[in-house]
């Protein structure tokens, strides 16, 4: 059982590497887009035939523990593969339109490719060693597609952020690999949570907290959450894929592949909870400060993805987490495509810029609706059931019904934080959609909609972002209880409403100074990033201007030194040197006067 | 006549003939002084001469002799003195330095090379 | 040749007067020539000391090479360097540099020469003598001696002549060039 899934890893592989081997002498966008698509279908047939099983296709010996070069498929394989893939080739479908004429399109598609196949490697991987290389290839791959229009310096400086922030957490991610391989004599994933009871406390504790620092930069969870807003200055389908659907999924998508091992340490999931807590309030507020539409949508992702660990920090199961993730991967994917959508219209990522565009986007407006209902967690749409889930599983566990091993208090912390966040989410959500379609129009560019081929995307989104709640009701654990969900819509309720009364009282202002004072605050993001530059960057910066000014002069000084004593040395016999006769001349007339007084004095 | 007086007197031109071959910059005035001490051992021999009471006469024979060699020794001197002076401008011989290592990359040249160099640009 | 007799240094004979003062305005017309300022008084103090010079030649009953000191030092050589000043279009008058930066240097040498060749030769030739008594140096003893006993080096002497007359000549031209 292992063809389907090699398939469905080396398609989009192959296409990246015919992509950019052979680039502009073909065409590029069948490339790019037919091994997706039959990726895609495979996904759609491993995941609906529920097959099962692994396979290795070869054994590296490494002279230590073995790496099993392998791919596994289980229940939560097939499904994040099933994600994957259809916003991957949605995104394939959708950036044809949104990036036609660009020069570079073809190794744009390319890299797009090999992004998906790194990320199904890492969700089929059989071996962690093998998901790590899935794991960097996707680093790397969001790396050149944030700096996609690296002409402008701000776009590439985030590529490098990007880049770096997520490698700082992927060094302890490595690490926790390296801790939990060594404690199983194994790294494969089957045989590490088989020996999970066998570990010590302490060992499961440090391996949890190291893989919990790569999910921190991978899922952009506080405190390496600052990448992610600022990856936004690549191209909006690069933002639905990887910052919305798929890598930052990936953080979340190890936890819950991996849960067993953090179940079995209780502080890693606190330390995970109170992240969570953090990241949800803190990126939701940020939100609902930001003006620029991505960058809501951004902070978004983060606080969706906090919810996300959130649950799986309360839950003893992955599923009610893993359900949100999947319909947050379609709903978000959904919203940042409409996005572009909106801001291939407007020209302008600003929401001061926008306004008054929902009777002209007649496709746009009604999915970008059903985005944002969604993410508010209004009922019906697939947002409220998912959210839902882990809200209850919240309630559960505060209440000592089971759940996970954490204190009562933490999961008490995470059910308000649940239910504040959800307020805040519809609010922020609201605000989104009554500042972008209502209102005056503040454009001066002729609105029109997008082309098909943005279009379609979107609207095959659309369907599962509103229906794809109904699919948890043949779960029981994820069928909406009467408490949770009345709670939710009550909170998502007050926000909405809160929202809208602010909006009402002056359409043309933004309903964010209803913050007030916080405002500030919030649109910097709590001043997280200059924070990082105060306590991190500038010091590197100037130790490293100091390692410079030190092989300057010190290195390069004394190598200098040397060559230039050497010279002054050989200078002083160089006065006897200087060309001048005369000299020459005194030195033999005082040569021969001493030879004669030596013979006079002698004979 | 002692013969120690005229002794003296040829050391000393012919120490100051020293003085001036070391110390003098033009070259002319350096022939000058290589003419007194040729003329220092001109004495010298003379006296000799007398001392001695040569009936062949050798040593003012040899005066004669050298007073022709120097004579030849100053027409060659002083054609190359100004053979230098056509190529030059300049007759000071501390400024003739060819014969010293030339300055190496990234080096100040000798003030009085540098200068002499613009002479001979010029 | 006396080596019995040695006259008194402290009861000088009137030639003997006469060298001295003679070899007085030499060596101090020469020690002038080394350190004047001005290059033609250089020129013109040569020839005051190559006059004294002839003039001690004379004192010394050399009277043919003292003759010819005169026609080819103060004549010929003292003209030459004249010429010599004038085509290297040095300055007339006072000339600030006229001494390189070895002065001091060449200053020790000399009189340390000076100091040395004076104490040898006097502690050398202090009982040399020679009585002047009769003029042994006229044009004829002396013209006897070269043409019969040095007739050889006298016309090697003059081959070196023409040697030196042309070197000067081919030094001299610019039209001349050497094989490149």
């Amino acid at each position: 059982m292992t063809a389907a899934p090699a398939a469905i890893v080396g398609l989009p592989f192959l296409a990246a590497l015919t992509g950019l081997l052979l680039g502009r002498k073909i065409s590029p966008i069948p490339v790019a887009v037919i091994p997706t698509a039959i990726a895609c279908a495979l996904a759609i047939w491993v995941a609906a035939v529920g097959a099962s099983g692994a396979g290795t296709l070869t054994l590296i010996r490494t002279g230590g523990i073995p790496i099993e070069v392998g791919l596994e498929v289980g229940p939560l394989s097939a499904l994040i593969g099933v994600l994957v893939t259809v916003v991957a080739l949605a995104v394939q479908i959708y950036s044809i339109g949104y990036l036609k004429g660009d020069p570079r399109y073809s190794s744009y598609a390319a890299f797009i490719s090999l992004f998906t196949s790194a990320m199904l490697l890492v969700v089929y991987a059989a071996d962690l060693l093998v998901l790590y290389v899935g794991w960097e290839i996707m680093g790397f791959c969001s790396y050149a597609l944030v700096g996609h229009w690296w002409e402008d310096r701000a776009n590439s400086r985030a590529a490098v952020k990007a880049f770096l922030v997520t490698r700082l957490g992927d060094v302890g991610f490595l690490f926790g690999i390296f801790v939990l391989g060594f404690a199983a004599d194994s790294f494969r994933i089957a045989d590490i949570l088989a020996q999970v009871p066998q570990m010590s406390a302490v060992t499961l504790t440090v391996g949890a907290l190291l893989l919990l620092a790569g999910v921190a930069g991978k899922s952009a969870q506080v405190p390496l959450h600052t990448w992610l807003p600022d990856a936004m200055a690549g191209p909006t389908p690069i933002s639905a894929l990887i910052h919305a659907a798929t890598m930052v999924a990936a953080g979340v998508f190890i936890v819950a592949r991996l849960h067993p091992v953090f179940l079995a340490a209780p502080i890693v999931l606190g330390t995970l909870a109170v992240m969570a807590v953090l990241g949800m309030l803190g990126a939701a507020l940020a939100a609902l400060a930001a003006d620029d539409l991505k960058r809501v949508l951004a902070y978004s992702t983060v606080s969706q993805l906090a919810v996300m660990a959130a649950g799986l920090a309360v839950a003893d199961s992955i599923r009610p987490a893993v359900f949100h993730l999947i319909s947050h991967g379609a709903f978000k994917a959904l919203l940042f495509l409409c996005a572009g959508a909106v801001i291939h219209t407007v020209g302008s990522n600003l929401m001061s810029d926008m306004g008054g565009l929902a009777r002209a986007l007649t496709v746009t407006f009604p999915a970008m609706t059903i985005g944002f209902m969604a993410l508010a967690g209004l009922p019906i749409a697939s947002g409220f059931f998912s959210k839902d889930a882990i809200l209850a599983t919240a309630e559960h566990t505060a209440l000592g019904d089971g759940g996970a091993p954490v204190a009562p208090a933490i999961a008490w912390l995470v059910f308000a934080a649940l239910l504040t966040t959800a307020a805040l989410t519809a609010a922020y959500a609201g605000r989104a959609w009554l500042r972008t379609f209502f209102g005056e129009r503040r454009t001066e560019h002729a609105v029109h909609e997008a082309p098909p081929t943005m279009r379609w995307p979107i609207v095959v989104l659309a369907v599962p972002a509103l229906l794809l709640g109904f699919a948890g009701l043949a779960v029981p654990e994820l069928r909406p209880e009467l408490l949770s969900s009345v709670l939710g819509v009550a909170a998502a309720g007050l926000g909405l409403g809160v929202i809208y009364l602010v909006w009402r009282g002056d359409r043309a202002l933004d309903p964010a100074r209803l913050l007030g004072p916080l405002r500030p605050a919030c649109e910097r993001a709590f001043y997280v990033d200059e924070l990082y530059a105060a306590l991190f960057v500038r010091p590197v910066l100037a130790a490293a201007r100091l390692t410079v000014a030190a092989d300057h002069t010190v290195v390069d000084g004394a190598v200098r030194g040397s060559g230039r004593a050497a010279v002054s040395l050989a200078g002083l016999l160089r006065l006897l040197q200087r060309g001048n006769v005369q000299t020459y001349v005194t030195g033999v007339f005082a040569g021969v006067l001493l030879i004669v007084v030596g013979v006079v004095m002698l004979g | 006549m002692h013969i120690v007086y005229p002794l003296v007197v040829s050391a000393l031109l012919f120490s100051i003939g020293i003085y001036g071959v070391l110390a003098r910059r033009n070259a002319i005035l350096v022939l000058m002084s290589v003419e007194l001490m040729l003329n220092a051992v001109n004495l010298n021999l003379v006296a000799f001469d007398v001392w001695f009471a040569d009936r062949l006469h050798s040593g003012q024979v040899f005066t004669l002799f050298i007073i022709v060699i120097a004579a030849a020794e100053l027409g060659v001197g002083l054609a190359i003195v100004l053979a230098v002076f056509r190529n030059r401008r300049s007759v000071e011989i501390d400024r003739l330095q060819d014969l010293a290592e030339p300055p190496g990359p990234g080096e100040e040249p000798e003030p009085d090379a540098a200068q002499e160099l613009e002479e001979t640009r010029s | 040749m006396n080596l019995d007799a040695v006259p008194s240094y402290l009861t000088p004979t009137g030639q003997e007067i006469v060298f001295l003062l003679l070899g007085a305005v030499a060596v101090g017309s020469a020690l002038l020539v080394v350190t004047t300022r001005q290059l033609v008084h250089a020129a013109l103090w040569l020839v005051v000391t190559f006059g004294a010079l002839a003039g001690c030649y004379l004192v010394l009953t050399a009277e043919f090479v003292a003759w010819v000191q005169v026609l080819i030092y103060v004549g010929a050589v003292v003209v030459l360097l004249l010429f010599g000043i004038m085509l290297t279009r040095a300055p007339i008058g006072r000339s600030p540099d006229l001494d390189s930066g070895n002065r001091v240097l060449a200053a020790v040498v000399a009189l340390a020469t000076a100091v040395l060749l004076v104490t040898v030769v006097i502690d050398g030739f202090r009982t040399a003598y020679a009585p002047l008594t009769e003029v042994d140096g006229a044009a004829k003893t002396i013209g006897s001696s070269i043409f019969r006993t040095w007739v050889l080096p006298f016309e090697a002497l003059s081959v070196l002549l023409l040697a030196a007359l042309i070197g000067a000549i081919v030094l001299s031209r610019t039209d001349i060039r050497g094989r490149d």
